[in-house]
């Protein structure tokens, strides 16, 4: 075939072993003409590089990136995608994928699939190293990848179907993801996947400097010049109120920067039109002309005397500070035995799920005013339609958000993102418009973690008490407020950890620079608070001789105890978590000893860390609504607003209403989140779904069952059954039955019905930090285990184990998987994860973890019931990744002595700190 | 102007000389440098049977250049191209390794560029053809900076040769990186030895990531005659000395310079010891051959 470029030949391609014509540029990539020519949109696109995989398929049975095929080179090849496992004889790969849980958010599931597929074609049975080989070209941002590489491992042997449980028996089972289907066969649709008819197609402009001002040229007339081009917007086009912000109070980010730019990534235009010609133009060639200004990118800068100020209205570029303060540290600190102080400083760190954002709008009319659709991957509906109505000027009730599959989030997805864009374009054009980040535009504008820099001192007593603690922490929170307010309000709570500490005081602050705004990233700003006190806690250890777990369970909180903001605790589970550790604790000090006393090229060291975490806002108000009916015809729904980024939600929440009413999960059908089919079940963050939207749910599934048993007349022992579209329940030997075909309709078209809420019992925090910030805490404590080459200073994590106490376990195949992907996450922040705005704007200059970094993990699930959560469950999903580095960086200083003080601990910064040490 | 994907030389060095497309093989490169769809003229040179295979030839062998780095990883080869087929593995992922050829690696010109240091070590040759004619230029001399080669308007390369008298003895491939796949080398390196008594009578050693280009240690090499694997720490100074002289790494957020230049000697100590292990193997192996 040979034809111009930009022009159109036909190629004959096979696949999934049907012949199909394309006319298209013979340079087309192959994902495009799979995901646009063909309609096949289970081949996902996350970085359009080589870099992650996901759009991984078969080119005559061998796995390669259909990014990087142009068309030209598939002509008369067979190409298997994910729609084509079934029929090339995989059905069993899939099934295993859904068994172990492999598939969290699902946006890599297609990559994984395809890169196995071509594994057990040649090996059938392979080893986990030849599965986790097989997998290296593929990223993964959830699972950590162990439930993967188990799926894979043991796909030819199929477990048998899991029975679904019986009513009342939900809780607890490690069911198959209720939403998993579509994510192993292709089908899910996630941001980027619905593509209406005659969609047109946005795309930003954005500031390639940190700090910059800027005026347009002739827009207009560049626009005539371009045909395919429909429009170019402005800051001057928003009809309504140029800013957006997670925290109202603190709203203070255009949604297309107003003639100055404050970040290497911020937007100031949109280009709406026909897809070709808004991918074809050069953005070198938009008329606008810049004017690049001093940028003050570091923190220690922009606090000091005389510093420009990035926002006019806040003195010494501080954003907030936090506080928390009991007791007399400063006399503790100078009465103890012993002392550990130091410094430690974080990166930035990139959330990098594997679904860049994505979107698309469009008006739908339901007889009276149109109402503007907005179907993005988010993770909070509710606040994105609040804040697009005052962007957009509308009302909230014209504007609906449908929540696409989300592929990944982990705090990013909670801030706006494509959803103001394509609604503005959809509003002024009338057609529907979307839009898909590019890897860089999505690394370059969204939120990332907060780099840290944290000072602090903590004392012992000579028995190894702790006395007393002082913290102070920087937290670079960017251009923008986002979630930095609750960085510097979270971290003081916690950054004693889960211990006694009589006397306290912790401080944090977030400072503005010109940089991508720092926002909320599984934990806001815990993680790094704890590396702090973590890292200390070894060095007190060491200063009075006690063994590291030994003096850790000796200063861990009991139930009573009261916390540093003075609120008692009921069912602490911090020492159950450290008990767990004690014996895979002496036995790796043993094989570390071990191992060591070869003395070979590389050394073993085993480290631990401890984590609680207050799930919910902090003192703020938090409600979910949960509603559920059942209708004339039988079916019982649940509509479930808590969006499922991959941790489960639309799983667990649906376990839990199950046993609450007492049928079986398996009868239930789902709806939402759609804010124009559910009641608000807030955002998903600060690890809340499942104990704030679950007790909601299981509340609704309270009186849902209270109301049926009402109408029956039969005690709350009764056994309920959804039988042939009757409810019947069994008492003793009577039974009742309910049909609801002879019910006249109630509320929302449901003949029963039931809506609850439930917002978490929660006090301010008064001027010393003193309240009551959150109503349930989870606990934990991880165990590393590493190899550390000390000619190098590259460290292998070998073992992971970590003990959660979840409260109670809802699903324990969703709990592991939690676990795995936390740590994930958090090997990532120790040892390799590091943004650099303007140079690691890619998944190959920036880092995370492959199959091949991964440790072996065994996670341990603790259950001491919560009284206040829903059958006695905790968050777990932030708690997870935050003991993980100090673990590691603990076991690293136990291997080789390197006393790490810069993350992440890249291998020439420990061997540095070997050197250091006198290694 | 327009996509060109020829199956036969002749034309596709009529339409580079006629039109200056940009080339494409694997596309591994070309697509991450490009935003949005391909435009201009692409000359596609993965139908072009001349640039295909791995052969023996009358006085070495031939690696087209087209052949992709999959292919090198499976060939059955002689110990010489351990190197080679470990950094083959390397390579990315599976799915660019069944994508990214040979000459694309050598082409793009990267400093990192995993599959110079292994290619250096064999003496490698370069055949490039043009209307013109064709040139055999040494490895060395064809990649001449960062992202430069030695290719003229008009002219690509065809294929990679190694000559006998360097497809000898074993080698191996050290790359130290943040993280085990899909990782851009802070330092690698390639060593080849050929044993005479199981010492080193011969040895080449390249050091990649630390230069513009890959470079040769030959003070080094000629110091390593005569040795064993327990000499090689009593070498290093040696490699230290003249690593300072001719390396001049970058200080960037994979590593600092300083850090380059001290790992630059540990992973080659380590890539030498690794191919003289290999290469007694081989050794053994032949002598339980001869004796069977």
């Amino acid at each position: 075939m040979a034809d111009d470029g930009a022009m159109r030949a036909s190629a004959r391609l096979i696949v999934n072993g049907a012949e199909h014509l394309i006319s298209a540029p013979p340079g087309r990539r192959l994902s495009e003409v799979l995901r646009e020519d063909l309609g096949l949109r289970g081949t996902k696109l996350g970085c359009e590089a080589g870099d992650c995989g996901a759009c991984t398929v078969l080119l005559e049975g061998r796995p390669v990136c259909a990014c990087l095929v142009p068309l030209a080179q598939a002509e008369g090849h067979e190409i298997l995608t994910v729609e084509g496992l079934a029929d090339a004889g995989l059905e069993h790969l899939r099934r295993a994928f859904l068994a172990h849980g492999a598939a969290q958010c699902g946006i890599c599931t297609p990559g994984m699939l395809m890169a196995a597929a071509a594994l057990l074609q040649k090996n059938s049975h392979p080893t986990r190293e030849e599965a986790a080989e097989a997998l290296g070209g593929v990223l993964c941002r959830c699972t950590g990848y162990a439930k993967i590489i188990e799926a894979v491992c043991r796909a030819s042997d199929p477990p048998a179907r899991a029975e679904s449980p019986e009513a009342g028996a939900a809780v607890g089972a490690g069911i198959e993801r209720l939403d998993g289907r579509a994510k192993v066969d292709g089908s899910e649709s996630y941001g980027a996947d619905h593509v209406p008819e005659g969609a047109l197609l946005v795309r930003a402009i954005r500031s390639p400097h940190h700090h910059a001002r800027f005026s347009f040229g002739d827009l207009e007339g560049w626009r005539k010049a371009r045909p395919g081009i429909a429009l170019v917007l402005t800051a001057a086009d928003i009809p309504g109120r140029n800013r957006f912000g997670v925290i109202p109070a603190f709203a203070d980010q255009p949604v297309l920067a107003e003639g100055e730019a404050l970040f290497r990534g911020e937007a100031v235009a949109l280009v709406v039109g026909e897809a070709e010609a808004v991918a074809d133009f050069r953005a070198e060639d938009f008329p606008i002309e810049w004017e690049p200004l001093a940028a003050i990118t570091d923190p220690a800068e922009a606090v000091r005397e005389g510093a420009g100020l990035i926002h006019g209205e806040r003195p010494g570029n501080i954003l907030t500070k936090g506080r928390v303060c009991q007791g007399d540290p400063q006399a503790a600190l100078a009465a103890s035995a012993h002392l550990a102080e130091g410094e430690i400083e974080t990166a930035f760190v990139e959330h990098a799920p594997i679904e860049p954002e994505a979107g698309v709008a469009w008006l739908e009319s339901d007889g009276e005013a149109p109402r503007l659709v907005i179907r993005a991957c988010t993770q909070a509906p509710g606040m994105d339609r609040a804040e697009c109505a005052s962007i957009l000027a509308l009302p909230e009730e014209r504007i609906r958000i449908i929540t696409a599959a989300t592929g990944g989030g982990f705090g990013t997805k909670l801030d706006l993102s494509v959803q103001p864009l394509i609604g503005l374009a959809a509003l002024r054009t009338g057609r529907p418009c979307r839009m898909v980040y590019s890897r860089r535009e999505s690394m370059a504008s969204t939120t990332k973690r907060h780099p840290a820099r944290m000072r602090a001192r903590i004392g012992c007593d000579g028995a190894g008490r702790l006395t007393g603690m002082i913290f102070e922490g920087d937290f670079n929170t960017g251009a923008y407020a986002s979630w930095g307010p609750t960085v510097a309000g979270r971290v003081p709570v916690h950054a004693s950890g889960p211990y006694r500490v009589p006397h306290y005081r912790a401080e944090a602050r977030a400072i503005h620079t010109h940089s991508p705004p720092s926002g909320a990233f599984r934990g806001f700003g815990v993680p790094q608070a704890t590396i702090m006190q973590e890292v200390l806690f070894d060095d007190l250890a060491l200063a009075c001789g006690m063994d590291r777990l030994a003096f850790r369970l000796q200063n861990a909180m009991r139930d009573g105890d009261s916390t540093r903001t003075g609120q008692r605790l009921a069912a602490v589970g911090i020492r159950a978590c450290l008990e767990a550790l004690h014996a895979p604790w002496e036995a790796a000090l043993d094989a570390c000893r071990e191992w060591n006393a070869a003395r070979g090229r590389t050394r073993r060291g085993v480290g631990m860390a401890s984590c609680w975490y207050g799930c919910g806002n902090t003192a703020l108000p938090n409600p979910s609504t949960i509603r559920a009916g059942l209708a004339a015809d039988g079916r019982l729904c649940l509509h479930q607003g808590a969006p499922d980024i991959g941790q489960g939600a639309n799983t667990v929440i649906p376990q839990i209403f199950a046993d609450a009413l007492g049928l079986p999960v398996a009868q239930i059908e789902l709806i939402g989140p759609d804010t124009a089919l559910t009641p608000d079940a807030g955002k998903t963050s600060a690890s809340r779904q499942t104990y704030v939207t679950g007790k909601a749910a299981m509340l609704c599934g309270q009186a849902l069952r209270a109301m049926i048993l009402r109408r029956l007349n039969l005690g709350e022992g009764a056994r309920l059954s959804l039988e042939g579209g009757r409810i019947i329940a069994r008492e003793g030997a009577s039974e009742a039955s309910l049909d609801p075909a002879q019910l006249p309709p109630g509320p929302w078209g449901y003949v029963l019905a039931a809506e609850e809420s439930y917002d978490p019992p929660t006090t301010p925090l008064d001027e010393n930090g003193q309240g009551a910030p959150y109503a349930v805490y989870g606990y934990g404590a991880q165990m590393a285990e590493v190899e550390v080459d000390m000619g190098t200073g590259r460290v292998r994590v070998l073992h992971i184990h970590a003990a959660h106490d979840l409260g109670r376990v809802i699903n324990p195949i969703l709990a592991e998987g939690q676990i795995e992907g936390g740590i994930a996450q958090g090997l990532g922040l120790a040892l390799m994860e590091e943004y650099i705005p303007g140079r690691t704007e890619n998944l190959h200059d920036y880092l995370i973890p492959t199959t091949g970094d991964m440790p072996r993990i065994t996670p341990i699930l603790i259950e001491r019931p919560d009284p206040e959560g829903p059958f006695g469950a905790r968050g777990l999903g932030e708690h997870v990744l935050i003991p993980t580095a100090p673990a590691i960086l603990n076991a690293i200083r136990h291997a080789s002595g390197a006393r790490i003080t810069r993350l992440p601990a890249l291998p020439h910064r420990v061997l540095a700190a070997i050197r250091e040490a006198g290694g | 102007m327009g996509y060109h994907r020829p199956a036969d030389l002749g034309t596709a060095l009529e339409i580079l000389a006629g039109q200056a497309p940009r080339l494409i093989a694997g596309g591994t490169d070309l697509f991450p440098a490009t935003d949005g769809p391909l435009q201009g003229g692409i000359l596609d040179i993965t139908a072009i049977p001349e640039l295909q295979g791995i052969h023996r030839t009358g006085r070495g062998w031939r690696f087209g250049a087209a052949v992709k780095w999959a292919e090198i990883a499976a060939a059955d080869l002689p110990p010489c191209f351990a190197a080679l087929q470990q950094a083959a593995r390397r390579i990315g992922g599976i799915q660019i390794q069944n994508s990214a050829t040979l000459a694309g690696n050598l082409c793009n010109a990267s400093p990192a560029a995993d599959g110079v240091p292994p290619l250096q070590v064999l003496d490698a040759v370069i055949e490039t053809a043009s209307c013109n004619g064709a040139r055999m230029l040494p490895l060395a001399e064809f990649i001449t900076g960062p992202r430069r080669t030695a290719l003229k308007g008009g002219e690509m390369v065809i294929a990679v040769h190694v000559a006998d008298d360097h497809a000898a003895g074993a080698s191996a491939f050290e790359k130290l990186g943040a993280r085990a796949h899909l990782v851009i080398s802070i330092v690698m390196a390639a060593a080849r030895v050929v044993l005479e008594e199981g010492r080193i009578g011969r040895a080449a050693v390249s050091i990649g990531a630390c230069s513009p280009v890959a470079r040769r240690m030959p003070d080094f090499e000629a110091a390593l005659a005569g040795a064993s694997a327990s000499d090689l720490e009593r070498l290093r100074p040696v490699l230290a000395g003249e690593a300072a002289a001719r390396l001049s790494p970058l200080d960037d957020m994979r590593a600092s310079a300083g850090y380059r230049h001290e790992m630059a000697v540990e992973i080659t100590l380590r890539a030498v010891a690794r191919a003289i292990g290999e290469a007694g193997e081989a050794g053994n192996a032949e002598g339980d051959g001869h004796g069977g």
